[in-house]
């Protein structure tokens, strides 16, 4: 059933595209229809008993002669995931509803954009997943550089560079890995088995968590993501944020962990008290957590504040995953989910509600404009993402930077308190975003013309409502995911990272 | 001895060929000279492709296993399917040719787009060298000729000045290359080479593996011809020039059908001339050193300069050049399945450069030019043929799941696992994948032409003719079917090669 998630988006985007041009409403009806009946399937695949454990969906010979095979599977994590797609992809559909310019067109690349997340996320051949992962990269630079905003042919194209070096990266890791296990199989399953020699792992683990984590946003090549996220129009910078830095953040945990876990064992050298690539990973996903948060609190335009914020948030996602036990990879499970959902509900509120009427994203322009009194759902919205995004209590956020501190705290100490002191930088970057965005009390500019703001809309109502709804859920009830996440971590495919890890 | 029925008919694609140029020669001075151009246009390529077909037809159907003249001529399914996809290749370039650039002579244009495909089939069913070399000429003859035929065009005939004059000057290279290597083996057979330097090896390792100075002189002259001919830097100075002052036509045919000969022979040389146990002597030979520099070469420069092209016909022969390097690091690890891996590579570049080139014809027919600029807003004016020109140009980018994917991932992958006498090629393949990485700027460079950039409006716009889009929409499909479905090609071209 989960694979219609799939289907249902490529199909939904192959209509689009030859359907005749049309109205505009018929084309956001349609991909809202869809959007939401992939979603519904991802829900109803989470719900199913017994959802966490490993199951195979579809398999059957695509390549034969190369061990090729379509092989579509699931556990909880892909579920988590694939659920956090449906949601976000949703949302970005509310939030785009105003799109004039070449709808059917923009919805087209929309739904193929989701369509090869989804792919990534349920698929068990690591060819498969490397097609979808590619087939993820032309939509987004369309999306950007037709619809999107400042310097957006900039943004769309560093955009796309990036992530063509990362799947490079992560091409060259594969195939040398498939050649080394001797050219029989593609399936994760088959080549996590295989014991490849242990300078093999040295150099080919680095490089396909790189390749990976690039589109994580890995400092220091991270700067492709605030300029992307920027240029992009709000759903797609709502699903860059939200779901396709996961898909880096997905392949590092799904395809560098389990297949090459050998390679971070310790080497035999320190360099600069730096024993292993899992301290230089978790090192570098600590300072990214700080760097993030420190450049978000100088920025001026509004955006890029939560561009780095996004930053500084998947840098708990690698060092949750280089924490390697239990805790820290449930917590970096559940930051990806829960920074999906409110970094989408973030750039929705800032990209949609705020910059398409004020036509800016300057704080400084913004913060004369009082505009709690002129938009106060955006000003509510904002500050309960903003609340939940530096990780209050009783939100998704929470739960999930706690789970990381925990599992890093007996590996990483010193990293751990860098990560914590990126917590607090990030109260205070959010306040002061919050703080000049809306809550400004200064004296009418007489030079800005006072003609009330166009109203919120209903859909943008509905999109945030669902947000914040899944933001508050994921918070208080957060058991229900990690049900969804635990069994996923036992299976076979991280017996090599359990065992790195010395459990 | 053979008799000469017999030869014709083992032969009968290319006799097939020769019979129909000619016949396309006389009906253009007899028949069809005082109708209008475009007419006489539209019968001189339906001849053309209906012979085409004939060819393609008889090459499939009438099997032709075997050596024939004391094994100057190989035959056997490989070659069989080969000779297909060429004249598949030959057929659509004519249909293109309809819409395309007008040119001077247009019966001498059709006999001879025939006649060099009859070169390109010898080069496919040669084994030995001294034919090879003369099918290798009659197919490059017939190019400069095609590239120069626009007269009074001086862009043209400065392209094929230095056309001609580089691949002169490379054919005499591999002629002394091949007398040389006649001295040193005795034989100009292909196999009979191959099995001579074989024998050569362990009195050369016995030597300290010193290589014989004369040797590594005759195999590298000979291989510079073939450098020529897929454009391999240094040898692909005219490679720019042609594509971009050319008719269309000639560029297409030597941008797809002209690529696949010259690496299909390459390919075999690697393979039936020193065979699979002489990857030992392709390195005593110093052909995998000469080999791997030209990889290099042509990769670094091919995509540096590509990105800097504003004309689309350079640019896509600077990204010829580039996967030019790609497609020789298969013909370093020679096996059966690298070969095959090798044909699937060609042939699907060959169709998606073949999509872009007719598409090229179309924008410069309707906006006077192929600067990146006359793309401009083409696929909000034509939906259906920037669609297409999508598909091939992210094909050539290597995304999945587009055939060009696949060539790559295939080439690389068999390339690694059999490795050359004990050379890793995992360097070469690094390099390769970093530089698609790069390569992917100067395409998507393209792409945002056609679908960011605004095009001028211009009123009356001419549309695309019927056959031309059906051309186009046949390639971009095969494009995608042979992505989705490699298996079908590749299951193919493997059984035919391994049945040798």
């Amino acid at each position: 059933m989960a694979a219609w998630t799939i289907y249902c988006s490529f199909l939904g985007a192959a209509f689009l595209a030859l359907k005749p041009r049309g109205s505009a409403s018929f084309s956001k009806v349609a991909a809202l229809i869809i959007t939401s009946a992939s979603c519904l399937l991802a829900l109803c695949a989470c719900l199913q008993p017994g959802a966490g454990e490993f199951h195979i969906i579809s398999r059957c010979e695509w390549i034969p002669s190369l061990g090729i095979s379509w092989l579509l599977a699931a556990d909880g994590v892909s579920l988590v995931l694939l659920l956090l797609t449906g949601i976000a992809s949703v949302a970005g559909v509310l939030f785009s509803w105003n799109i004039e310019h070449r709808p059917s067109e923009f919805f087209a690349l929309y739904l193929a954009l989701v369509g090869g997340v989804y792919g990534v996320f349920l698929s068990y051949d690591l060819f498969l997943l490397f097609v979808f992962y590619e087939l993820a990269i032309i939509p987004k630079y369309f999306l950007i550089a037709i619809w999107g905003s400042t310097n957006r042919e900039y943004g769309a194209m560093k955009l796309a560079l990036y992530s063509f070096v990362g799947s490079a990266l992560v091409l060259i890791g594969i195939i040398a890995a498939y050649v080394q296990a001797g050219g029989h199989s593609m399936s994760l399953l088959d080549l996590s088995r295989f014991p490849f020699s242990q300078d093999f792992l040295m150099w080919v683990f680095p490089t396909v968590f790189l390749g990976f984590a690039i589109l994580a946003g890995l400092w220091p090549f991270h700067s492709w993501a605030p300029t992307g996220h920027v240029a992009a129009p709000t759903a797609a910078s709502m699903l860059l944020a939200g779901v396709v830095m996961k898909l880096g953040a997905y392949g590092c945990f799904r395809v560098a962990l389990p297949l090459f876990a050998g390679g971070m064992e310790p080497w035999n050298a320190s360099v600069l008290g730096l024993t292993s690539w899992r301290d230089v990973f978790a090192l570098l996903g600590a300072i990214g957590i700080l760097y993030g948060a420190m450049v978000a609190l100088v920025q001026r335009d509004f955006k890029f504040v939560i561009g780095y914020s996004s930053v500084s948030h998947m840098g708990f996602v690698v060092l949750g995953l280089m924490t390697l036990n239990a805790t820290g990879l449930t917590g970096a499970v559940l930051q990806m989910f829960s920074h999906g959902i409110i970094a989408g509900l973030l750039f929705a509120v800032v990209g949609r509600v705020l910059y398409d009427r004020t036509h800016t994203r300057d704080l400084a322009a913004l913060q004369s404009m009082n505009l709690f009194a002129a938009l106060p759902f955006a000003a509510v919205t904002f500050t309960i993402a903003g609340v939940a995004s530096m990780g209050l209590p009783g939100f998704s956020g929470f739960v999930a930077e706690l789970h990381v501190l925990l599992g890093a705290w007996p590996t990483f100490p010193k990293l751990t308190v860098v990560a914590g002191l990126g917590i607090l930088v990030a109260i205070a970057y959010t306040l002061r975003a919050i703080q000049k965005g809306f809550f400004r009390d200064s004296p009418p500019d007489d030079s800005i013309p006072t003609e009330p703001l166009p109203a919120v809309t209903l859909a943008e109502r509905l999109g945030s409502l669902l947000l914040i709804g899944v933001a508050i859920f994921a918070g208080l009830y957060p058991s229900w995911l990690i049900r969804l996440i635990a069994p996923a971590l036992e299976h076979e495919l991280f017996a090599g990272v359990r065992k790195v890890a010395g459990l | 001895m053979n008799s000469y029925l017999e030869l014709l008919s083992a032969l009968a694609p290319e006799t097939v060929l020769v019979v129909g140029a000619l016949a396309v020669l006389i009906a253009d001075t007899l028949v069809v000279a005082g109708l209008p151009a475009r007419i006489r246009k539209m019968i001189l390529v339906l001849v053309g492709v209906a012979v085409c077909g004939l060819a393609a037809g008889s090459a499939l159907m009438i099997p032709s296993e075997g050596v024939l003249l004391d094994g100057m001529l190989v035959l056997g399914r490989t070659a069989a399917v080969v000779k297909a996809a060429l004249l598949f290749l030959t057929a659509v370039t004519l249909l293109i040719w309809i819409d395309g650039q007008p040119v001077a002579h247009p019966g001498e244009f059709c006999a001879l787009v025939l006649l060099a495909t009859v070169g390109m089939m010898l080069m496919v069913s040669a084994g030995d060298l001294l034919l090879l070399f003369i099918a290798l000429e009659l197919s490059s003859i017939c190019l400069y000729i095609l590239t120069g035929l626009n007269k009074g065009d001086a862009a043209s005939a400065e392209a094929a000045v230095k056309y001609f004059l580089v691949g002169g000057v490379a054919a005499a290279f591999t002629l002394f290359g091949i007398s040389l290597l006649y001295g040193v083996t005795g034989t100009t057979r292909l196999d009979a080479v191959g099995r001579s330097l074989l024998n050569l090896v362990p009195a050369i390792q016995h030597a300290g593996s010193r290589p014989d100075p004369l040797l590594v002189v005759a195999t590298i002259m000979t291989l510079a011809a073939f450098a020529f001919k897929i454009a391999a830097v240094p040898f692909h100075i005219w490679a720019p020039d042609v594509y971009a002052g050319a008719p269309t036509t000639t560029a297409a045919l030597i941008a797809s059908g002209s690529k696949v000969a010259g690496f299909f022979v390459l390919g075999r040389i690697a393979l039936a001339g020193l065979g699979p146990g002489g990857a030992k002597a392709l390195e005593i030979t110093g052909w995998l050193t000469a080999l791997s520099a030209l990889v290099c070469a042509s990769i670094v420069a091919g995509n540096l300069a590509a990105i800097v092209q504003s004309n689309v016909r350079r640019l896509l022969a600077y990204s010829a050049i580039a996967h030019g390097g790609y497609m020789l690091i298969g013909v370093m690890a020679p096996t059966e399945q690298t070969f095959a891996a090798l044909l699937y590579y060609a042939i699907t570049y060959a169709i998606a450069s073949l999509g872009v080139f007719a598409i090229v014809a179309f924008v410069e027919q309707t906006s006077g030019g192929a600067a990146l600029r006359n793309f401009a807003g083409l696929g909000r004016r034509f939906p259906a043929l920037g669609f297409c020109l999508m598909v091939f140009v992210l094909s050539l980018a290597g995304i999945p799941p587009l055939a060009g994917f696949f060539g790559k991932f295939f080439v690389f992958a068999a390339a690694l696992k059999t490795g050359a006498a004990g050379w890793n090629l995992l360097g070469l393949v690094v390099l390769a994948i970093a530089a698609s990485a790069v390569s992917l700027y100067y395409y998507l460079k393209l792409l945002k032409q056609v679908y960011v950039a605004d095009g001028e409006k211009r009123p009356g716009i001419q549309r695309p003719s019927f056959i031309l889009s059906t051309c186009v929409l046949l390639l971009a499909a095969l494009i995608v079917l042979l992505g989705c479905f490699p298996e079908e090609l590749t299951r193919h071209l493997h059984d035919a090669v391994t049945a040798h």
